[in-house]
């Protein structure tokens, strides 16, 4: 294994990253867009200053271009991410192939980065926060990830640790409730932010959330199997081939 | 992976077990590619909000959408 395949695995995280942001795309417009707009209907109806009345870019830029620009981006920048955290992982977390450690890296990328820090401080349509928290709740949103992914990797170390005495299973049930206690501990010394306007309709808000939810669903799903492919295909055929040749050859010799 | 082997007694060792890469190898892409991918997602998600790199507030409109939606502070 040299640094070509590094490399190889990189380009390939960004392209299956690419592959999946254009999957979220899709998600992000039928689904995220319907309730975006109707959260900036609130935001005028109510008056709500923002901005300071000329809009620099068009509600339809920025539900389209703006829109892919930043869903593409966003993949392909994780894509390059998750393809190093693979790297690092593949044949230290477990007896895992290729394709099952893209998976669990993509699960655990989803968990991360997204559920967890989510669950604390969850996505919010225009109209929902006041701008002039907005440094702080920047702070907190960055913070947590920050901590979510050291507490992930934290689990997959004390995951390792446990194994030898606890065997797989068990050892990995430990350290995910570990880290599910070291989760709530930081939900709750935390601060929370709340800035919902008085009447904001709570379906939409739900509805915005479920489809932020999903989008990132979509985009990890895409990414582990697209990923996985790559991956397999690229790192078996080396691995595998002279495996299957001894295993035929096997029998009848 | 497991059932496209197919006796039992091989059943235990079915998974060849994947070579790691070497930490070393990893680091010099971690370190330049990593850096260079939060520098794009800092732009998409979080530049002209708390902090800016550049003035104005056109990337921040340009990627609004895409900024709630992908759940990072807004405005």
């Amino acid at each position: 294994m040299n640094s070509i395949s590094v490399r190889a695995l990189l380009v390939r995280g960004m392209l299956a990253g690419l592959a999946a942001g254009v999957l979220a795309l899709v998600v992000a417009y039928l689904l995220g867009e319907p309730h975006v707009d109707s959260a900036i209907a609130f935001e005028e109806a109510h008056s709500h200053d923002h901005g300071g009345g000329d809009e620099p870019v068009s509600r339809t830029l920025q539900s389209t271009a703006g829109l892919a620009t930043g869903v593409l981006v966003y993949g392909v920048a994780l894509g390059g991410i998750a393809s190093l955290v693979f790297c690092a992982a593949l044949g230290r977390i477990g007896r895992f192939g290729p394709r099952a450690t893209a998976a669990l890296v993509s699960l655990g990328a989803l968990l991360t980065l997204y559920v967890v820090p989510f669950l604390k401080y969850p996505a919010n349509p225009p109209s929902v926060g006041d701008p002039d928290s907005l440094d702080k709740r920047t702070a907190l949103f960055f913070l947590m990830i920050a901590l979510s992914i050291l507490l992930t990797v934290a689990a997959v170390i004390l995951g390792k640790r446990l194994a030898p005495r606890l065997g797989n299973w068990n050892a990995t049930v430990a350290a995910g409730a570990a880290f599910v206690a070291a989760v709530g501990l930081a939900y709750a010394f935390l601060p929370s932010v709340n800035e919902l306007p008085d009447d904001f309709p709570a379906d939409l808000l739900w509805k915005f959330r479920l489809s932020s939810l999903a989008i990132q669903l979509v985009l990890w799903t895409g990414f582990g199997l697209v990923f996985g492919r790559f991956a397999e295909r690229l790192l078996a055929p080396r691995a595998g081939a002279p495996g299957e040749k001894a295993r035929t050859a096997a029998p009848a010799g | 992976m497991a059932q496209s082997t197919a006796p039992a007694p091989a059943a235990s060792t079915a998974i060849p077990a994947v070579a790691p890469i070497s930490l070393k190898e990893i680091a010099p892409w971690a370190l330049f590619a990593g850096i260079l991918m939060l520098v794009l997602l800092y732009f998409v998600g979080a530049e002209q909000g708390a902090t800016s790199v550049i003035s104005g507030e056109n990337v921040h409109e340009w990627v609004h959408d895409g900024r709630h939606l992908l759940g990072f502070p807004c405005h």
